[in-house]
């Protein structure tokens, strides 16, 4: 038999670790070094201008502030990432499903498709006190208002994962023997899942700013909350902290889903179906 | 080569196929019939609808006019139960294995991965594709991964194999490889195997009859019996004046 030639593997072998590292630092240095350097030339305004603390904080003061006030602000971000992820967890439950649904049933993406791209005109922060009035001022009202931020996102990602797949993958199942179910499970889910994916990290961007939007409407802890009441004693430096600490949640739970995603769809770098 | 067996019943009939999409013809009027285990290459030039006409063989789509009949069986899902359909890009998908893609049509059957995966097994050790079971597509070449694909098409068990341009995205080295590995393989699994190509060469090389169709709406302007000696090397058989004499009158055919 000839055609040896083409036996060989289109990947080459292992890459060395150096190679890696540099890679790594070629990515994430620069901003990096950008992130210090803001850092450095804010504090260095402060201090030249001698700003007030309660006007503007320094660096300093607010990694201070997290040192002296850590065990309060771990309560606090413990709530609030509590909220965070009930609401995120029922949004990616509930995202899934009605995507599901809008998939098979063609009656329910007639009718339901257009309200839910129309919904979106309204904007999901001023329904937080209507749920506040109608939930309380607990849990409930929160996770509502982080699972409704984060829900569109990935009910969209998930029709226009399944409906963009390509149509000859489908025709060549059909000619392997498979049923509607075994091409939903071998071509069409596997072929969405990045844009599920995608939905699911920009959802996972917003559930935090959802939970803290929550607790604005109406709390008696969380960061928003702290926040609220940080502001009203003029203590900057806490309100800058709270900032910090929502910024984690948010990224975490951003890098958490990429991680996910990466460990669930390694294929999907490499050039996927669509 | 072992000289292989075609029989003369019928596998597949085709009477009077005309197909449009929209304003378009498509086909016009196609008759012609595969017996069983025969392997019947279609030539034309782009657009003649040859990718039309296996659809409407496979049972994919129903044409406008005519009857398709495939061991006595008319309705597209009947027919689709009967045909396996290789198609130019080789769709394999990125998150099987070679192996877990060829043996796709068994789970799409119900049966378990496992299972499956012994089945496919030693097709992959008989077509030279041992060791590569468990790669990804995307460590696999355009040729192997062609392979994987026809393997697949094999898997499905079924009598007729539809073959779309198999071998069009592949470099003519690695093409001509991939062709005398299919004879072999047909050889050694034979099936009523229908070869759609625009390459004369490759429709002459490999199947027992040529069928040229011409541009839109396509219709069959010759039937060509390529009885070649097939016992030789490539290189002599394409060199021969009875293989040249042939595609002369194909090309010819074809207004080229």
């Amino acid at each position: 038999m000839s055609g040896q030639a083409d036996l060989a593997p289109a990947q080459s072998a292992s890459t060395s670790r150096s190679r890696a590292t540099r890679s790594a630092f070629a990515r994430f240095g620069p901003p990096m070094l950008v992130v210090v350097l803001t850092i450095a030339l804010w504090e260095l305004v402060i201090q030249i201008l001698d700003v007030p603390s309660y006007i503007w904080s320094s660096p300093t003061q607010i990694v201070e502030t997290i040192q002296e006030r850590f065990p309060d602000l771990m309560g606090h971000a413990a709530v609030t990432l509590t909220e965070t992820l009930v609401g995120f967890g029922f949004a990616v439950f509930f995202g899934l499903a009605f995507g599901l649904l809008l998939h098979f049933s063609v009656m329910a993406r007639r009718s339901l498709y257009p309200i839910l791209i129309a919904s979106q005109s309204i904007p999901t922060v001023v329904l937080a006190p209507v749920f506040v009035l109608v939930l309380g001022f607990g849990l409930w009202p929160k996770v509502s208002v982080v699972a409704l931020f984060c829900f569109f996102p990935i009910v969209v990602g998930t029709i226009d994962g399944l409906t963009s797949v390509d149509r000859e993958y489908i025709r060549m199942m059909l000619t392997l023997d498979a049923s509607r179910m075994g091409i939903f499970r071998r071509v069409e889910f596997p072929s969405a899942l990045p844009q599920i994916f995608t939905g699911m990290r920009v959802g996972a961007t917003y559930a935090a700013i959802g939970a803290v939007f929550g607790e604005w409407a109406g709390s008696q802890s969380g960061l928003g909350w702290q926040m609220l009441q940080a502001k009203g004693r003029l203590d900057t430096a806490l309100v800058f902290a709270d900032i910090v600490f929502i910024t984690v949640m948010a990224l975490s739970l951003f890098g958490i889903v990429s991680l996910v995603e990466r460990l669930t769809i390694p294929w999907a770098r490499k050039g996927g179906v669509t | 080569m072992t000289p292989e067996a075609v029989t003369s019943t019928a596998a597949i009939e085709l009477r009077g196929i005309r197909h449009r999409f929209g304003e378009v013809a498509a086909l016009a009027d196609v008759t012609f019939t595969i017996n069983r285990h025969e392997r019947l290459g279609i030539v034309g030039p782009s657009g003649c609808g040859k990718s039309t006409l296996l659809s409407a063989i496979a049972g994919l789509i129903q044409p406008d006019e005519g009857t398709v009949e495939i061991d006595e069986a008319t309705t597209p899902g009947e027919r689709l139960r009967r045909c396996a359909l290789m198609p130019q890009r080789d769709l394999l998908l990125p998150w099987r294995t070679a192996i877990d893609n060829a043996a796709i049509a068994l789970q799409n059957r119900g049966m378990k991965r496992s299972e499956a995966r012994e089945q496919a097994r030693p097709l992959f050790e008989r077509f030279g594709l041992a060791e590569f079971e468990e790669r990804t597509p995307d460590e696999l070449s355009g040729g192997m991964r062609q392979r994987v694909a026809f393997l697949r098409t094999l898997m499905a068990q079924k009598d007729i194999l539809l073959l779309d341009e198999p071998f069009a995205a592949l470099d003519s080295i690695t093409r001509s490889g991939m062709q005398e590995w299919l004879l072999s393989a047909l050889e050694q699994e034979p099936r009523t195997a229908l070869l759609v190509t625009h390459d004369v060469d490759e429709a002459l090389l490999l199947t027992h009859r040529v069928i040229v169709m011409s541009a839109r709406p396509g219709r069959i302007v010759r039937t060509l019996e390529t009885d070649l000696a097939r016992d030789r090397p490539r290189r002599e058989i394409v060199t021969s004046p009875e293989f040249t004499a042939l595609k002369e009158t194909a090309l010819e055919s074809l207004e080229l």
